[in-house]
């Protein structure tokens, strides 16, 4: 198994590399070899649940073990929290990537297109197993790189604004990141996360570890667009094709932002009442935000984008109590149920957010706009993209049977377990107001009986967008089915453990 | 120290830049200046006073070596560094194309 891992970089670095070097010579090379590669990721990542979790799984690259007790060279670890990162990634990448078939024809050099995703698989699936700082920043560089070309990929005047926009905001977050691993490194001598926290435990420079907390949760924040740092977010996600959207929005944000935020404050530093505070803070702040702004915008995108900034809202604002909780050693079962509602709001963001940024490159390439008020009555027209968007907003809105409620009540029971009963009051109310302009969404673009111009013109996308935008829908569903205990048990404990740095004996049997 | 608060106004030199600039090459340079800030204070890190280049001869060992590893991070972080600058520049180019200007005030489009 562990001589698997590194496969999960080198698959999608090598077909980058082959689509652009061969393109030229094989003409459809990379309509095969793109989504061939995801799908062997996808699946290799679902075969990484079989051996049931046991002790993480690392791999040392180059064969450089240890010496002399000190590790040398740089480990990939693969454990719970990872592999449900894995998941995603592979996951949405590649529904999206059977959806660009059709949909990237409007663009020239269309094999640039599938090796930047490539390319942004790869880097991701680097941030997601590198036990290394340094190497950590490396790999999420290299995605968000690609991501930058990508938002720009339409080369119009909005999209280059966007993408510069993007990478000025994206290079300060970068340098941010960079200073803190720096002066990690100058204290501690060590780039591995493992040694880096058993010799940060020992160290009590309290303002020392507070400058590198703040700096890193400015970094990384910016790359996950927790509120007073989403200037970028709305711009690069509207602009860019739909299904990078679907990649930026259901993925990017989480494995380079929130994903690299969990594991640096759980993992490597000791916990501290304060940076608890502040993330809770702010994860509130963006989800009160996030729908607030979503409510006033008229362009689809957009307003999945400011949505993409309140959901993620959510996670934080779960993952902050969680610390919160954990800091003060009461209430281990809310702490859990916290955190356990974060990563399953974060496997459920990505679907039905990837699902409605396909919806919404479906309208587009239909109708060659994204402004509300010139679709109407398209339910007719379009009936697999409007049963797809609605099972995608109802998700997204809180309602039973879809996975969304599941997520969104398991936060709210923790916030109310935990005594933030303020936090769970706003919880309510932003869902209730997500399910408000989610509601506008479907009236203005689906079931308004003033029809938009052209209406007979308008047909229903090719299958393989269609059926991308199924398969979400159907996942939408059928997550639901992870609240039951054993499958819960399999995929969220050990990324529990993981987090939570203790050997959860007690099960989540408190709900 | 001096040398590290000299770096700390590099960084700032860059900052102020990025902040008050209107030209998307002026923006584009300013990054590039806060990057090199950071890659100063990543060699300083290494730095030790009468170390020698750590490329050890089994012959003769050296009493100190630099540390090696902030070199090597600093390596990468230069080739990172360059990839950002040259598609940094590519979209200025293109904005160009599209605007002929590099003013920011005139190209600006995109609001909230």
């Amino acid at each position: 198994m562990e001589a698997l891992i590194p496969l999960f970089i080198a698959i999608p670095l090598i077909s980058a590399f082959l689509i652009v070097l061969l393109g030229k010579l094989v003409r459809s090379l990379h309509l095969w070899m793109a989504p061939l590669s995801l799908l062997v990721l996808l699946i290799m990542a679902l075969g990484m649940f079989i051996p049931a979790g046991e002790s993480p799984l690392s791999y040392d690259m180059g064969g450089w073990g240890s010496l002399k007790g000190i590790q040398v060279g740089i480990p990939l670890i693969l454990d719970g929290f990872s592999r449900i990162m894995l998941c995603i990634i592979s996951l949405i990448g590649t529904i999206a990537l059977l959806y660009s078939l059709s949909y990237v024809r409007r663009y020239t050099s269309e094999n640039y297109f599938y090796a930047l995703f490539c390319l942004i698989i790869a880097g991701m699936n680097g941030v997601v197993l590198s036990g290394d700082l340094f190497n950590l920043f490396v790999f999420l560089e290299v995605s968000v790189m690609a991501s930058y070309a990508l938002v720009a990929f339409g080369v119009g005047r909005i999209e280059l604004e966007a993408s510069f926009r993007y990478q000025v905001l994206g290079g300060l977050a970068s340098m941010l990141i960079l200073v803190a691993i720096a002066l990690l490194y100058w204290q501690t001598k060590t780039l591995n996360i493992a040694d880096t926290k058993e010799i940060l435990d020992g160290n009590n420079n309290r303002s020392f570890l507070f400058f590198v907390q703040v700096l890193l949760l400015a970094g990384f924040g910016l790359k996950a667009a927790i509120v007073p740092f989403h200037a970028w977010l709305p711009d690069a996600h509207a602009s860019a094709p739909s299904p990078v959207s679907a990649m930026l929005s259901g993925v990017l944000i989480k494995a380079a932002g929130i994903y690299a935020l969990a594991r640096l404050f759980f993992n490597m530093f000791a916990l501290n009442h304060e940076m608890a505070l502040v993330i809770t803070v702010l994860g509130t702040v963006s989800m009160v935000m996030g729908s607030m702004l979503a409510l006033v915008q008229w362009d689809v995108k957009r307003m999945f984008a400011y949505s993409s900034i309140s959901q993620v809202g959510y996670v934080v604002m779960a993952l902050g109590m969680g610390m919160l909780l954990m800091v003060r050693g009461e209430r281990d079962t809310a702490a859990m149920l916290a955190i356990g509602g974060g990563l399953f709001h974060l496997l459920n963001h990505s679907v039905f957010k990837g699902l409605l940024f396909l919806n919404a490159g479906a309208l587009e390439h239909r109708l060659e706009t994204r402004d509300l008020k010139q679709m109407g009555g398209l339910g007719e027209a379009m009936p697999v993209t409007g049963t797809t968007s609605l099972v995608a907003s109802l998700s997204i809105s809180g309602l039973p049977p879809f996975n969304g409620f599941f997520s969104k009540f398991i936060i709210i029971l923790a916030a109310i377990y935990g005594r933030f009963y303020l936090l769970a009051a706003l919880a309510v109310l932003v869902s209730i107001i997500t399910l408000g302009y989610f509601l506008k969404f479907q009236r203005f673009a689906f079931f308004n009986k003033s029809p938009g111009p052209r209406k007979e013109s308008i047909r229903e996308v090719p299958f393989s967008m269609a059926s991308g935008m199924v398969i979400l829908a159907v996942l939408c569903l059928f997550l639901s089915l992870l609240v039951l205990p054993s499958l819960r048990d399999a995929v969220f404990l050990p990324a529990l453990e993981v987090l939570m740095r203790s050997d959860v004996t007690l099960t989540l049997s408190g709900i | 120290m001096i040398v590290y608060v000299l770096c700390f106004v590099l960084f700032l030199v860059g900052l102020y830049g990025v902040l008050t600039r209107r030209n998307l090459v002026k923006i584009a340079i300013s990054l590039s200046v806060m990057e090199f800030a950071i890659f100063l204070l990543l060699v300083l890190i290494g730095y030790m006073d009468h170390g020698e280049a750590p490329i050890v001869d089994p012959e003769a060992p050296a009493a100190l070596y630099v540390d090696p590893l902030p070199q090597a991070m600093v390596l990468t972080a230069i080739v990172i560094g360059l990839a950002t600058t040259a598609m940094l520049m590519a979209i200025a180019i293109r904005l160009f194309r599209k605007y002929k200007t590099f003013d920011i005030r005139e190209i600006r489009n995109l609001r909230g």
